[in-house]
């Protein structure tokens, strides 16, 4: 049987009828730096195909010429706005080679740091979804809302984009004092401005005819095309990893999955303004929970001659975006071998979006590009 | 999962296998039964998706590693199978037909280790690099500091320290000199 | 490319230039006007409407968006986005550049019109920054791009280009921002050195 996925293009391109058109990189709706070679018929898309490696700067050959602690400015580097989960899973997976256990503490700092992460990168996401089908004063709205969680992050780790606060054994200091009750103050706000942004953008006229019905994804391309995290949820499939495979202190607290089942434009968006409730409740539940003593950071050995024992391992986290994952094989040297990065939205970008495109009108792109979270950087690394 | 790794076995040739975690497996497969392995752990033992390919570059034993991660939803369990091809004329059989997620995948491959997929569509075509004339880039052999060097501009001035040295210079000086002098007059001696 | 009627041909400079420098036509430098009040008031006009081509070229775009929108609102300074070159005046290179998009600034910058100016984000654009040694990012842009300004930092905070602007006002006041007259003038130097990282000059074919 022919897989769903396989895309035969018999179109007479000389016929007159079709036009090719190249959108991105530069071009105001794309996310980040990417292009689109889109062919059309009308205003209708035939045949849509794209083009990543604007922004490919070689991480995974730079790391391997780097000791594992140089390799974290450039780590966080490879997604530019949730910077966090790949820290942390850089972290993790040094530790889980080492066998460091890391102090309690430690891990509920970490898990605050996740999920204020989360919280910044899926307002903004909701910004872009307003902003690609003309809505900009919610995109004024959430960028302008994501610097005040960005100020807590400078607060925290004296960084506003790119933090490093986690380092292998822990995290880098204790947070400064009052920093629980502004964050407190700052969640207030955030419950009020997915309020506002549930009247102007949720139940706007324009928003739900451009957006209902637009890029369904089947319930059963989840598997064959790899979508995992909220574009996955959207379509009805219950699996979230700080969930089904806690990672840290996932397991200490208590929520429940969010998932949709239309599977469209609107339900993913509808499903993320969920996820951000979701987050500010775990981040209340982990201000209320986390001890209060102990130590953050264990003792490491000298990390500028650390030597990791041979091994490899695989570790995930649930990102804003979908599952992210570090492959990381060690010779026991000082350098690691080889470090395979996992974005999220590898296979969404290309793959799928290639395939959603089709039928839908040239106008209709941005918004479904937005709404698969594609993210450049992460996917060329 | 033991039992998954048992039937594994009885069907097929696997070995290194090394139970990382409770719910993640690493194991060698032969390169010929590669396909077969994975259409079995995809119909028989739901591992239905697909969460990476990957490539490691043995050049001390002139081999390609290529690993596949497979995972089960129902009992999120990962199993990563591991297979070793010549580094000589690399070519592997393309499994874009179980999974669309896959051609991207062996693209990218494709074009970083230069490993070959016949079938995959458009595995020929330029991913990320435009115009790239020498040995693909992810490959041991190629130095990407004197590729850079040579092609792009270095602006002078940029020097490059020992962390060590200067971290012991900048916070204790006065141990720092101990330790030089030490250290030389030990070499010294021992000549 | 452009072929205006049926029978003209382009002749053996244009194929020339085609093959040389993948241009139409070579860029001219703008001479000063003689009349000292005018040249100011131009600077004058220059300085208080730059329009900024919205461009993301690298990770230092995350922080435009603030920049753009209501907490920094560089629209108090009469700045603005703009989506295609041909309305912009001001192109930020936002952090580093692969060798593939560089091949499509120097083309977004070869279609701004006079004046045009760039401004360099990041230590990547300096130095290469963290990126000295990757094999697909260029290490100094000033050998590609005539750079006016650099604003140092990875990355830069919105204050710290609020800042850069102010400098780069300063700058064309005082009729120092020579940046398109240099490229007009050394083109064939810039021309070698973009030739050298980019391998691959096809352009896409809009249609057919």
């Amino acid at each position: 049987m022919e897989p769903i996925w396989n895309d035969k293009s018999d179109l007479d391109l000389k016929s007159g009828k079709y036009v090719k058109i190249w959108q991105g990189p530069q071009h105001p709706g794309v996310t980040g730096n990417m292009s689109l070679e889109i062919l059309l018929e009308g205003d209708e898309i035939m045949e849509c195909k794209t083009h990543v490696g604007y922004l490919h700067r070689g991480f995974e050959k730079l790391m391997e010429r780097r000791k594992y602690i140089k390799c974290f400015p450039i780590v966080c580097r490879i997604c530019v706005p949730e910077p966090d989960t790949n820290e942390y899973l850089f972290s993790a997976a040094v530790e889980d080679l080492a066998g460091i256990e890391i102090p309690e503490r430690a891990k509920w700092l970490r898990a605050m740091n996740l999920e204020m992460a989360r919280l910044g990168s899926t307002i903004m996401g909701l910004g872009g979804q307003a902003g690609a089908f003309g809505l900009g004063t919610v995109g004024q709205w959430s960028v302008a809302h994501r610097d005040l969680i960005l100020d807590l992050f400078e607060e925290l780790t004296g960084a506003r984009i790119y933090h490093m606060y986690m380092l292998p054994g822990g995290v880098r200091h204790e947070p400064p004092a009052g920093f629980e009750d502004r964050l407190e103050k700052i969640l207030v706000k955030t419950e009020k401005i997915i309020y506002d942004i549930d009247k102007v953008m949720f139940n706007n006229y324009v928003f739900k005819s451009r957006a209902v019905g637009l890029g369904v994804i089947p319930k059963e391309w989840i598997k064959p095309f790899g979508i995992t995290g909220t574009t996955a949820r959207a379509s009805g499939v219950k699996y979230d990893i700080r969930k089904d495979d806690p990672y840290l202190i996932y397991d200490q607290l208590d929520f429940e999955v969010n998932v949709g089942s239309a599977g469209d434009v609107y339900g993913r968006t509808e499903l993320r303004k969920r996820e951000v409730l979701l987050s500010v409740d775990l981040l209340r539940q982990i201000l209320k929970k986390m001890p209060r003593t102990g130590s953050v950071r264990t003792r490491i050995p000298d990390i500028l001659h650390w030597k990791i024992p041979a091994g490899e391992t695989y570790v995930k986290a649930e990102s804003g975006r979908g599952e992210y994952g570090y492959y990381m094989v060690s010779d026991g040297s000082e350098y690691p071998r080889r470090v395979h990065v996992r974005g999220a939205s590898y296979t969404h970008a290309m793959a799928l979006l290639e395939k959603l495109s089709v039928g839908i009108t040239n106008a209709d792109v941005f918004g479904l590009m937005v709404s698969l979270q594609t993210c450049p950087p992460e996917i060329e690394r | 999962m033991k039992e998954m790794i048992e039937r594994l076995g009885t069907k097929f040739n696997i070995k290194d296998i090394n139970e990382h975690k409770d719910n993640q497996v690493f194991l060698t497969a032969e390169k010929k039964d590669l396909e077969s392995v994975i259409l079995y752990l995809k119909e028989f033992e739901k591992y239905d998706h697909l969460t990476m390919i990957s490539c490691v570059d043995y050049i001390e034993d002139n081999k390609f590693q290529l690993t596949y991660l497979l995972r089960n939803y129902n009992n999120n369990a990962d199993t990563i199978i591991r297979v070793f091809i010549d580094r000589e004329n690399p070519t592997m059989t393309s499994i874009n037909e179980l999974w669309a997620g896959a051609r991207v995948y062996e693209r990218e491959l494709k074009e970083m280790f230069g490993i070959d997929f016949p079938g995959c569509p458009r595995v020929d075509d330029a991913f990320v690099l435009e115009g790239w004339e020498t040995i693909p880039p992810m490959r041991k052999d190629f130095d990407t500091k004197k590729y850079s060097e040579e092609t792009f501009f270095p602006r002078e001035g940029r020097s490059t320290l020992d962390p060590t040295e200067q971290m012991e210079k900048k916070m204790y000086p006065v141990e720092a000199e101990v330790k030089k002098s030490i250290t030389k007059e030990f070499r010294e001696n021992s000549k | 490319m452009i072929t205006i009627g049926k029978d003209s041909k382009p002749d053996d400079k244009a194929k020339e230039l085609q093959n040389e420098f993948f241009c139409e036509a070579l860029p001219k430098e703008v001479a000063p006007i003689n009349s000292k009040i005018v040249q100011k008031f131009y600077n004058w006009a220059q300085a208080n409407s730059m329009w900024i081509l919205a461009f993301g070229t690298g990770c230092g775009s995350i922080e435009m968006r603030p920049l753009y929108t209501a907490r920094y609102d560089i629209s108090r300074y009469g700045m603005a986005p703009r989506p295609t070159p041909r309305q912009s005046s001001v192109f930020i290179i936002s952090g580093y550049a692969s060798v593939k998009t560089l091949k499509r600034i120097v083309r977004s910058y070869e279609q701004m019109q006079n004046p045009k100016f760039v401004i360099a984000l990041g230590s990547c654009t300096v130095n290469g920054g963290m990126y000295f040694d990757s094999y697909n990012t260029i290490n100094r842009l000033d050998q590609y791009l005539p750079v006016d300004l650099y604003i140092a930092g990875c990355m830069p905070r919105p204050e710290s280009l609020i800042a850069g602007f102010d400098k780069m006002r300063e700058i064309i006041k005082s009729g120092k921002a020579e940046g398109a007259n240099t490229y007009a003038k050394n083109f064939e130097w810039y021309k070698s050195n973009q030739k050298k990282v980019i391998k691959d000059w096809n352009m896409p074919d809009y249609n057919w």
